[in-house]
C-alpha cells in the first residue's frame, strides 16, 4: 500500500534525487519533462485565476463602468486613485469595512471556541459515541451553502418560522414579546446575526474534526505528568494541548479568517435583495457595484476587491510563513 | 462505502499527514490507549459530557432534520404557525412540483441537473488530470520554477473568487470577443472555471500521494524496459488511485455548490442555469413556497452528502496538510 511506505523516505529520495538533476543535462534538446508537465495546469490557472488578479488592480485605477462596453465607445481611462479617494473619505464603505470585519471576528471566533470544545469532548467520549456526533456534524458540514441560508431563512421567517413561533410561545416575562411578526431580516444587528449562525453552524465541524486528530497526536504521557504534578484540566489544555497543537491552531485561524472574510452566498439569500446598505459586507458591495449598480461601476468595484484581497494576502502571508516553515514549499 | 473506506481509514490519513509534514511521527495518530476499565461511577460522572455530546448533534443535525420535513409537510402545515416536529399527513407533491412541474417556465428540472452535472463532471475529469500531470511533476522532480509555482498555487488558493469576480466576468468577456467563442451565458465558460477552481488543492492533495509511491517502483520497472508511460499507468496510478478519488470528491462538492460564478456567467439565460441558480431564482421569484423550496434544497444537498461520508477525513487531513505533526 502506497500510504504504509514511511513517508519521510519519499522526501529522502527527492532530496537524494536533486544533485542528480543538478548534474549537465542530458545532450538531447528538449523541454524538461516536470515543464511538460505542469504546463496545462498553469496556463489554465494564469488565464483564469491569475491574470483577473492583474487585471483587477489595474481595473481600479481607471474609470470603467458599463458604458464603455458599449460598441464604438472609447476604453476606460485612467484616473489614477481617485477611486481609493472617494472610498476611504465615504463613512458608508467605512461602516462596511467594519461591519466586514467585527462579523468576520465574531465568526471566527465563535467557530474556533466552539470547535475546539466539541473537539475536545470528542476526544473524552467513547469511540461509538463520538461516531455519532461526528456523523452529525457531517450533515451539518456538507449541506450546499444555497440549502443552508435557505433553511435558516426559513426557521427566523416572521410569522411562521420556527424560531419565531417557539420565541413567541416563551412567557413573555423571559424574551419580550412580538417576537412572531419579528423581521430578522430588515437591521444589520439581526441579519448579522442569523449570517453569523449559519456560518458556525457549517464551519465548526471542520475545526473540531481537524482539533480531535490534532488531539489524538498528543502523545498520554504529557496528560499523565500534567496530572502527577496536579494539573487541573483546564491548566493541562493550556501547557499541553495548546502549545502542542499550535501550528494547528494558527492554520485552523487562518483558514477561517480567509473562508469568513468572503461570504457570499449566504448574505445573499438572507439579505434578498440589494436596497439596504446597512447590511453590506465587502464581498456583497464588490457584487452590487460590478453587477446590480446601475450603471455598473468595474472600477469602483475593482477597487474595493482590492482592499479585500490586501486584506485577505495579509492573513496569507501568515500563512505561507507557516506552510514555509513545515516544509511544505520544498 | 466498502471499497473508499478502505482507503481512507486512519492509516492512510496518518500516511498523509506524515507524509505533508515531512516529519517522522511513524506511530502518531492512534491515540491514547485506554487500557483501563470504567466503572459504573465514572460512567455516571461522565454524563454531562454525554449529554453535551448529543446537544452538539442535535445542533448540528436539527436545520437539515427541518429542511427536509418542512419538503415532506403539506401546505396546510407550512402556512401555520403551529409548525409541529413531524408531518402529521407526509406528501411528496413538493418533490413532484420540483422534479415534474418547472421551477422556471419553460426549462425543467432535468435540465437543470444536467447542466449541474455536466458542468460538474467535466470540471472533476478534467481537474483530475490535469492535477495529476502537475502533482507528478512536483512530487518526482527538482526544477527551477517548482517553489515559485507550489507558491503560486498556495496564493491562487487563498484569492477569493468573491473579490476577482468582476475581473474574471470582464476577462471571459474579452476571451469571448477575441477568440468568437461565447463564453458567457452559456456552459461554456464554467466548465473552464470550475476546473480551474480547484487545481490548487486538488494538486497539493495529490503531491502527497504520489510522494508517497517509492521511487524504487518505478526504477525497477524502468530497468525491466517499460517505458514512461507504462510506469505512469501501471505502476503509479493504481498507487495513486485513492488520492485521486479523494481530490476528486472535493472538486465535485466545489463545483456542485459553486453560486457567485455561476450568478454573474449565466445571467438571464435561464436554460442553462444549474440547480443552485435554479433554486436562487426561483426563491427570488416565489419567496414564500417553502415547500418546493426545501424540496429542492433537500435535492441539492442529497450527492453532497454522499460524497461527504466518504472523505470526510480526507478533507481534514487535505485542508490542514502537515499541521498535525507526530
Amino acid at each position: 500500500m502506497a500510504q504504509t511506505v514511511e513517508p519521510a523516505d519519499a522526501r529522502a529520495d527527492a532530496e537524494a534525487f536533486a544533485p542528480a538533476s543538478a548534474e549537465p543535462a542530458p545532450r538531447r534538446r528538449r523541454i524538461p519533462t516536470p515543464y511538460l508537465l505542469i504546463t496545462p495546469a498553469l496556463i489554465l490557472l494564469a488565464v483564469v485565476l491569475l491574470w483577473p488578479i492583474v487585471q483587477m488592480v489595474w481595473y481600479s485605477l481607471t474609470s470603467f463602468t458599463t458604458r464603455n462596453l458599449l460598441p464604438n465607445q472609447p476604453g476606460p481611462e485612467w484616473n489614477g486613485f481617485a477611486h481609493y479617494q472617494q472610498l476611504l473619505t465615504d463613512p458608508a464603505f467605512w461602516t462596511i469595512l467594519r461591519n466586514t470585519v467585527v462579523v468576520c471576528a465574531l465568526m471566527v471566533g465563535i467557530t474556533m471556541v466552539l470547535g475546539t470544545l466539541v473537539g475536545l469532548m470528542l476526544h473524552k467520549l467513547p469511540k461509538w459515541f463520538a461516531g455519532f456526533v461526528s456523523i452529525g456534524m457531517m450533515l451539518a458540514w456538507a449541506t450546499p451553502a444555497l440549502s443552508a441560508s435557505l433553511v435558516f431563512r426559513w426557521l427566523f421567517l416572521p410569522e411562521r418560522g420556527l424560531v419565531n413561533v417557539l420565541l413567541d410561545r416563551l412567557p413573555n416575562w423571559l424574551v419580550g414579546d412580538g417576537w412572531l411578526e419579528y423581521n430578522w431580516f430588515l437591521e444589520p444587528g439581526s441579519l448579522f446575526s442569523v449570517l453569523i449562525m449559519v456560518i458556525v453552524w457549517q464551519s465548526f465541524p471542520f475545526v473540531a474534526v481537524s482539533v480531535l486528530a490534532g488531539l489524538k497526536s498528543i502523545p498520554n504521557e504529557l496528560y499523565e505528568a500534567a496530572r502527577m504534578d496536579g494539573a487541573s484540566a483546564w491548566k493541562a489544555f493550556w501547557n499541553v494541548t495548546f502549545p502542542m497543537l499550535r501550528p494547528l491552531f494558527a492554520l485552523l485561524l487562518v483558514l477561517q479568517i480567509i473562508w469568513d472574510l468572503r461570504v457570499f452566498t449566504q448574505l445573499y439569500i438572507l439579505a434578498n435583495s440589494f436596497q439596504n446598505k446597512d447590511v453590506y459586507l465587502l464581498s456583497y458591495y464588490i457584487y452590487q457595484q460590478g453587477f446590480t449598480a446601475s450603471p455598473a461601476n468595474y472600477g469602483m468595484g475593482s477597487a474595493i476587491a482590492v482592499v479585500m484581497t490586501v486584506m485577505i494576502l495579509g492573513v496569507t502571508a501568515y500563512y505561507l510563513r507557516i506552510m514555509i516553515r513545515q516544509g511544505e514549499t520544498r | 462505502m466498502t471499497a473508499i473506506d478502505n482507503t481512507t481509514g486512519t492509516a492512510a490519513r496518518a500516511g498523509t499527514a506524515t507524509a505533508s509534514a515531512g516529519g517522522s511521527g511513524s506511530g502518531a495518530g492512534r491515540g491514547g490507549t485506554r487500557a483501563y476499565r470504567r466503572s459504573p461511577l465514572r460512567r455516571l460522572r461522565s454524563l454531562p459530557l454525554y449529554l453535551a455530546g448529543l446537544a452538539v448533534f442535535l445542533f448540528s443535525v436539527f436545520p437539515v432534520y427541518w429542511m427536509v420535513v418542512t419538503a415532506f409537510k403539506p401546505v396546510g402545515e407550512i402556512f401555520t404557525r403551529d409548525q409541529t416536529l413531524f408531518p402529521s399527513a407526509p406528501t411528496l407533491a413538493h418533490f413532484d412540483r420540483v422534479i415534474n412541474g418547472q421551477l422556471i417556465p419553460g426549462v425543467n428540472f432535468w435540465q437543470f441537473l444536467g447542466n449541474s452535472l455536466l458542468v460538474t463532471l467535466f470540471a472533476v475529469g478534467m481537474g483530475a488530470f490535469l492535477s495529476l500531470l502537475a502533482a507528478v511533476a512536483v512530487a518526482r522532480f527538482r526544477f527551477k520554477l517548482r517553489t515559485a509555482f507550489i507558491i503560486l498555487l498556495m496564493v491562487i488558493q487563498m484569492v477569493p473568487m468573491e473579490a476577482m469576480i468582476i475581473s474574471i466576468f470582464l476577462n471571459f468577456r474579452q476571451l469571448s470577443e477575441a477568440s468568437g467563442v461565447q463564453l458567457l451565458g452559456n456552459l461554456s465558460g464554467l466548465l473552464i472555471v470550475y476546473t480551474a477552481v480547484s487545481l490548487p488543492i486538488t494538486i497539493m492533495m495529490l503531491r502527497g500521494f504520489v510522494a508517497a509511491v517509492p521511487k524504487e517502483l518505478e526504477e525497477a520497472a524502468a530497468i525491466d524496459g517499460a517505458s514512461g508511460w507504462t510506469i505512469f499507468w501501471r505502476i503509479l496510478m493504481p498507487l495513486v488511485a485513492p488520492g485521486l478519488v479523494a481530490a476528486s470528491i472535493f472538486a465535485f462538492i466545489t463545483a456542485w455548490n459553486e453560486f457567485i460564478v455561476a450568478l454573474t456567467f449565466l445571467g438571464r439565460s435561464t436554460d442553462n442555469y444549474t440547480l443552485p441558480l435554479t433554486l436562487s431564482y426561483y426563491f427570488g421569484r416565489f419567496g414564500t413556497e417553502w415547500g418546493p423550496i426545501m424540496a429542492a434544497s433537500t435535492l441539492l444537498t442529497i450527492p453532497v452528502m454522499i460524497f461527504f461520508l466518504f472523505v470526510q477525513r480526507r478533507m481534514v487531513s487535505g485542508l490542514t496538510m502537515g499541521a498535525v505533526k507526530g
